[in-house]
């Protein structure tokens, strides 16, 4: 079997796990946020919050909540990695220098999971544990309460109430994160991930002396880094060590928890507006994009262009033999098209195109199908764009799911869509202008402003993902990627919470012959193309500049 | 403005004990109770997949690559004084890994020499002149350690019987990979080092053939990943066909 064809059956068979977990999770997941039931822990937990589950918020109350919850997580992250060196379980490792920790926390909280520190060798059992991990579950919970805050704007009418964080919040972790998590974990050790406390010890090798290991958590570390598309690995190499990935079946099994709540969510928002056909409309926009998007990597990536690749025979720099091209490229796709950033291969290393697509994967906002949670209203933020630009030029009002989509909500649907874009082109034209970061470029040329350009593409989109040639661990690096992290995770969530409150004040729009069918393969085309013109326009000069410049050299 | 104030404390407080509370659940309780079951059912792949040779020994883990190298001749010689950036030299003798021009070694931090993984991270025109690799590419760049690479598998792997051709190399002979740690090689690599093996072992070629189809593993229902060979379990196997 060639290794091309490999791959393809590799992903049809990634498609069809997906596609068997689609309809049993999405209306899981339905049911989780909109069940009136309260279980007895969670109800012990709601009462060590001091919070009252069944009060609805408007969405200030609930946009507050967000914020004091991530707030706070923040400064507790920042001060568990200060005070490493005095904590036990650190394994002896030192407290993080300040604004490497503001970078972590704020990278963590913001479900980013960028990286400047090498895991192995900075961040002992207690903050990996007891910090990082958590916030891959929370963070991710955050995603998906705001997502299904704005689901019930799109569902509810002549209320201004979106649910309660509180009980989103729990819920996600409890009843979705937690259960797939356990399961998941152990089928990574069964794998041959690692899941254990040992400290630092010496283990033999073959040709005499020994090698120093540190033992961890990792197996339940990486089941949530890539279940709640966090992406931030135990060990510096991410996924593509083999105690995080230890063969081809667990490589698999990772896409599959990367993608499976992102695109199952699409049901879950069908259900919950009452029309499944409208989240099959949102699937097929995902599909479309994802499957185009991995079919455009394969082709560049087994074509191998780029003068190291052809003296070698093959573009392998950065990627494992147990993986090659093919699951390499799968991968490398569904981790920048959602806001994953866990690598089994070295971004750095793909083609120049290969870099292209995974710089565009990440610049069209993540949303195909995207992280947990912050994909779906992504894409719905899109859509709203789309039917506004349908109803531009068929001179109505446009409409979407029944509901008018006015003024207020074009400006804040504008706003959501502007400002990513704005944080990674004024961030990379600053440090490209600016004196010293430019040092930091391990390669030169276009391929170097490419990793500038993809640091804060990265970190303003929450992927984590890198062109690991940037050495990151400066202080402009590490304060001004922390701070793109955090504006480009909550600055959106602000907009959507406004727009999901407008949207649920309104009285319904009754379904007339001239009102836009949104459940149909046409608008799923209009969909698709509105999304690839508008990052099209943003970022075509920036990406002339970087990865279409070393592409078309070689 | 006080009842703000009052407010938003109470807010800050609901958040912090949110977070303490899942703390203990996400951070505490649930990695413990996966440590717990784990180490019961999976007790070896949890703490590492060690693996020994013939005598018992515990020589690394099958899923963490090593390097073979002679040692470092500057302890003994004199004249060249004690030289850590001496090249390491492979020993002929084993199967030879994938090369780590990466972080992937051991590398030492402010405490300890631990195992750090990591890549090149080198674009592919990374050294490269007129969108070339040549010998002239500066050192340290991937063009470099490509053509550098090259060269040293074909002169290593021709023996008097058997000549190298460079179109015969395969990527992953010349290539980092993700890790630096990556445990296995292509079977077309495994292939290419036979005759060298054999010759440096003074075993027959068959015998080392075997050796190799023995220890190739085919992609899981095959179709996921790619064929491969382990190199630490291989050289384990021909340790011991060695000595016996």
């Amino acid at each position: 079997m060639s290794p091309v064809l490999a791959g393809v059956l590799q992903l049809l068979a990634l498609i069809a796990a997906l596609a068997l977990a689609y309809r049993p999770l999405g209306d899981y997941m339905a049911r989780v946020y909109s069940s009136e039931k309260h279980y007895k822990p969670e109800k012990w937990i709601y009462k060590a919050i001091g919070a009252n589950p069944t009060a609805e918020m408007r969405w200030p109350a609930y946009l507050r909540g967000v914020l004091a919850f991530s707030a706070v997580s923040v400064l507790f992250l920042y001060g568990l990695q200060r005070a490493q060196g005095v904590l036990p379980g650190s394994l002896g490792f030192q407290a993080i220098d300040p604004d490497q920790a503001f970078n972590t926390a704020a990278s963590f909280v913001a479900n980013t999971n960028w990286q400047s520190y090498y895991g192995e060798q900075a961040m002992g059992h207690v903050v990996q544990t007891g910090g990082l991990a958590v916030q891959n579950f929370v963070s991710a919970a955050v995603g998906m309460a705001v997502a299904v805050a704005l689901v019930r704007g799109f569902a509810r009418s002549r209320t201004g109430e979106l649910g309660n964080f509180w009980a989103d919040l729990v819920r996600g972790v409890f009843r979705i994160l937690l259960p797939i998590s356990v399961i998941g974990a152990i089928i990574l050790v069964a794998c041959g991930a690692i899941q254990n406390f040992a400290g630092i010890h010496e283990v033999g090798q073959f040709m005499g002396g020994t090698q120093q290991w540190n033992g961890g958590a990792v197996a339940s570390q990486e089941v949530i880094k890539e279940l709640g598309t966090n992406g931030g690995g135990y060990f510096n190499a991410n996924s593509a060590h083999p105690f995080e990935n230890p063969n081809p079946f667990s490589n698999l099994f990772e896409i599959f928890l990367i993608l499976v709540i992102p695109f199952s969510l699409t049901r879950t928002f069908g259900r919950m507006v009452g029309s499944l056909r409208q989240g099959y409309a949102i699937l097929a926009t995902m599909a479309v994009i994802w499957v185009g998007f991995v079919a455009l990597m394969m082709w560049t990536e087994f074509a191998g262009n780029g003068p190291a690749f052809e003296t070698a025979g093959g573009a392998m720099e950065g990627k494992e033999t147990r993986f090659g091209i093919g699951a390499s490229a799968i991968f490398s796709v569904s981790t920048t098209l959602t806001s994953t950033g866990a690598v089994n291969s070295f971004h750095s290393s793909f083609t120049g195109f290969g870099g292209g697509i995974q710089l565009l994967g990440m610049q069209l906002g993540e949303i195909a199908p995207g992280g947990v949670g912050s994909g779906l209203y992504g894409m719905l933020i899109m859509a709203i764009i789309a039917v506004f630009i349908a109803g531009l030029m068929v001179g109505r009002t446009p409409e979407y799911l029944g509901k008018k989509i006015g003024t207020r909500e074009i400006k804040l649907a504008a706003c959501y869509i502007l400002i990513t874009p704005a944080l990674v082109l004024c961030f990379t034209a600053a440090a490209m202008a600016l004196p010293t970061p430019v040092n930091s470029m391990t390669n030169a040329g276009a391929h170097g402003f490419s990793e500038v350009l993809y640091a804060y593409t990265s970190g303003a989109n929450n992927n984590g993902s890198a062109f690991a040639g940037l050495n990151a661990d400066t202080q402009w690096f590490n304060s001004t990627i922390g701070i793109a992290m955090l504006l480009g995770r909550f600055l959106p969530m602000v907009f959507v919470l406004a727009l999901a409150g407008s949207l649920a004040e309104q009285k319904p729009v009754p379904e007339t012959a001239g009102t836009l069918r949104t459940d149909k393969p046409l608008y799923t085309g209009l969909l698709v193309g509105t999304i690839l013109i508008v990052t099209g326009l943003t970022y075509f000069p920036a990406l002339a500049l970087g990865p279409l410049a070393e592409g078309l050299a070689s | 403005m006080n009842n703000s104030v009052r407010n938003t404390a109470r807010l800050i407080g609901a958040g912090l004990r949110a977070l303490l509370v899942l703390t203990v659940i996400c951070g505490v309780i649930y990695p413990l109770a996966v440590t717990g079951i784990a180490q019961a059912l999976f007790n070896d792949k949890a703490n590492g997949s060690e693996i020994k040779d013939q005598s018992g020994t515990v020589v690394g883990s099958s899923l963490i690559g090593q390097t073979y190298n002679l040692p470092k001749q500057a302890a003994s010689d004199s004249t060249a004084g004690d030289d850590p950036e001496e090249a390491a030299k492979p020993d002929l003798r084993w199967f030879q890994p994938r090369p780590s021009g990466g972080l992937g070694t051991n590398s030492v931090n402010t405490q300890y020499s631990l195992i750090l993984s990591g890549a090149t991270n080198r674009s592919a025109d990374n050294g490269a002149v007129n969108g070339q690799c040549t010998k002239d590419a500066e050192e340290g760049t991937l063009c470099a350690q490509v053509v550098a690479a090259k060269e040293a598998v074909i002169a290593d792997n021709s023996t008097p019987s058997h000549t190298v051709k460079p179109e015969d190399v395969p990527a992953d002979a010349v290539t980092s990979s993700g890790s630096g740690l990556d445990p296995h090689i292509s079977p077309a690599y495994a292939e290419l080092q036979i005759h060298r093996v054999a010759e440096q072992n003074k075993l027959d070629v068959k015998q080392v053939e075997k050796l190799v189809a023995d220890h190739t593993t085919g992609r899981i229902l095959g179709f996921m990943g790619e064929p491969r060979v382990n190199v630490l379990e291989l050289n384990i196997a021909l340790k011991a066909l060695t000595n016996g």
